[in-house]
């Protein structure tokens, strides 16, 4: 027991790490920018990964979280001058509490309703961005919004911003790595291997979905706020299905109910747009190939395929010293 | 034009795109009632049935007449390979495994048909000439009563098939208890087979038929989609009558809602009724018990 608490401390310190280190190695200020838009696709997938890899449910519509929130400090802040801290707050709040309604009806019932009540959601929350063009600009987007502050000192540089982002981005890791080992992970995974089991066994299903839900979405809405105040400027398009599903693809190419899969899903698909330019028009279809042939023949995803090389390497280099020793289990998914 | 004739006006029009809504829920109901899976890429067999039938008819230089039933048949033959490459491979794991493959699905269909058609919208000509009828001070296109009638000769086919047809009952069998219909001796995987050709060419006609007054693109599968399982809901998950029914009604009140409140936000208003509805009567209109099959 001792030995596997020391695992998940030492490898959250080793993520550290690197993730503060890295800044250092990076040949230019370009790709700080990548990897600050790849802390925000972080935070966004963990959190959705507690509710599609841990709880089994299906959202379709976290782009819709991502920018109720990026919207919401930005208008608030922008517009109406409130300080950042506050703006930021009330986005959360808002978000909150949409997710808390949105879940309640939805969550009661089975995995698809919330899938088509998210989607539905989503695309609602679109036409609104699209629609209500004196509080958001309409299509072509609200401008003006101001740098992150707190209490008067400006977070201008894109360095200190990868350092907020990814300080946010490991705080909320620890956050659902402890989550996922307590009682409430255990019942998460409960309700995912099966719901009437688990109500059986006294777990209060629809309770724990809603949780799940909310946390997600709160996870987003951080993503959301981060994003606004450090891009500056705010468009539907970067809030619509399309986004959704770039989340969703995350999630499963990484690998549901791995937190490690979610990080490696976000900055895997954060960064190929970067190496492959050429597939610009075409990664939608990528992402519909990943989602498709992962769930045949990779359910893991990235997750579950390190897992796999790591062990067949070990197996061999142990083959070789001593033989065949039995495999310890593993640690339980 | 008065109230009164302003009211059938947004009624006649509801009805016509509400069939199409209902056409979608029954393919909705009848891949869940065989299956319990939901098909996300429902919206995109709606979608595949119009753009075909466009692009037999502006590449092909197909007449009319037969470029639609070729585009049903195309897009069934679509709904046969999703089941056998997607599907059949993985039946049995878990629905959220079924859920990410449908919506994988559905995205790949929808990314082809951009790369395929482009993305402009098509219109595709109304199926027999003629102007409008004018009815009570409101007006009727010919393609509405096309429309209407094809959805109701639909329907009535379905019913004859699941009440007369030895692989409708067959069906129905997988419906109540997949292992007591295996141990009768049916084909439960083709009888899975059978439901993703009929759902896909369903919808497909719904694409088909409602393409002359809306228009078509590679992206209206989506909103279809969602909008037909909010015409589910309505009318009760599972239920074929109710589907088409809720579908119509969904169609109507969303007319009504556009043209009474505001144009703009015309597609909020059966998001907001599925909503409304999961709160309160998540069994539908016609649905007696709960909506969880267990």
């Amino acid at each position: 027991m001792r030995v596997r608490i020391g695992g998940h401390v030492t490898g959250f310190l080793a993520f550290a790490a690197a993730a503060m280190l890295l800044p250092f190695a990076l040949p230019n200020e370009y790709y700080l920018t990548v990897l600050i838009v790849g802390g925000f696709h972080v935070i966004l997938v963990i959190g959705l990964n507690l509710l599609m890899g841990f709880a089994g449910q299906v959202s379709l519509g976290h782009a819709a979280f991502y920018g109720l929130s990026a919207y919401t400090t930005g208008i608030l802040t922008g517009t109406y001058h409130w300080p950042v801290p506050a703006g930021i707050a009330a986005g959360l709040l808002l978000v909150t509490a949409v997710a808390y309604l949105i879940g309640l009806p939805t969550l009661k019932l089975r995995g698809h309703y919330l899938a088509m009540g998210t989607l539905g959601f989503g695309i609602i929350v679109y036409i609104v961005f699209n629609e209500a063009t004196a509080v958001t600009g309409g299509p072509s987007g609200f401008s003006g919004i101001p740098k992150l502050s707190f209490g008067g000192r400006v977070v201008s540089s894109d360095r200190e911003y990868y350092y907020v982002v990814w300080g946010a981005a490991l705080l909320l890791f620890a956050l659902a790595q402890n989550l996922v080992r307590s009682r409430v992970g255990r019942a998460l995974r409960a309700i995912h291997t099966s719901e009437t089991a688990a109500a059986v066994l006294g777990v209060d299903t629809g309770r724990y979905k809603t949780f799940v839900f909310v946390l997600s979405a709160f996870y987003a809405a951080v993503a959301g706020a981060l994003y606004a105040h450090y891009v500056t400027f705010v468009s539907p398009g970067s809030f619509g299905f399309h986004t959704s599903v770039l989340l969703v693809t995350m999630v499963v190419l990484g690998g549901m109910a791995s937190l490690w899969g979610a990080v490696m899903g976000a900055l895997f698909l954060t960064l190929l747009p970067e190496a492959l330019r050429a597939i610009e028009n075409f990664d939608i279809l990528i992402y519909g190939a990943i989602l498709v042939l992962c769930m045949m023949y990779l359910p893991g995803g990235l997750a579950e395929g390190a897992r796999k090389c790591w062990d067949a390497a070990r197996s061999l280099a142990r083959r070789g010293s001593a033989g065949p020793a039995a495999d310890g289990g593993g640690p339980g998914r | 034009m008065t109230a009164a004739s302003a009211f059938l006006q947004y009624v006649i029009s509801g009805a016509t795109v509400g069939s199409t809504y209902g056409l979608t829920a029954l393919g909705f109901t009848v891949i869940f009632n065989t299956t319990e899976i939901i098909n996300f890429a429902q919206g995109e067999f709606v979608m595949l049935g119009g753009m075909l039938a466009v692009f037999a008819l502006r590449w092909g230089g197909v007449p009319l007449p037969a470029a639609v039933p070729l585009a049903v048949l195309g897009v069934t033959a679509i709904g046969v390979l999703v089941d056998r490459l997607t599907i059949r491979p993985v039946r049995g794991r878990s629905p959220i495994t079924l859920i990410i493959i449908t919506i994988g699905v559905s995205i790949l269909l929808r990314g082809g048909a951009m790369l395929l058609f482009g993305k402009d919208t098509f219109p595709l000509p109304a199926f027999s000439p003629g102007g409008p009828i004018h009815l009570g001070g409101a007006t009727l296109l010919p393609q509405s009563l096309w429309v209407g009638g094809i959805t109701l000769l639909t329907l009535l086919a379905m019913k004859f098939f699941f009440e007369r047809t030895l692989s409708g009952k067959a069906m129905l069998a997988c419906a109540c208890d997949r292992k007591a219909a295996s141990l009768m001796g049916i084909h439960v995987e083709s009888m899975v087979t059978l439901s993703f050709a009929f759902s896909a060419m369903v919808g497909a006609l719904g694409g088909v038929i409602l393409a002359p007054i809306t228009l078509t693109s590679y992206d209206v599968g989506i909103l279809l989609g969602l909008k037909g399982f909010a015409a589910c809901i309505l009318g009760g998950l599972g239920n074929p009558f109710g589907a088409v029914v809720g579908g119509v009604i969904l169609g109507i009140l969303e007319s009504l809602g556009a043209g009474l409140l505001s144009s703009g936000y015309k597609d909020a208003v059966a998001f907001v009724i599925l909503l409304a509805l999961l709160f309160l009567r998540p069994a539908g209109l016609f649905g007696s018990s709960g909506a969880e099959r267990v």
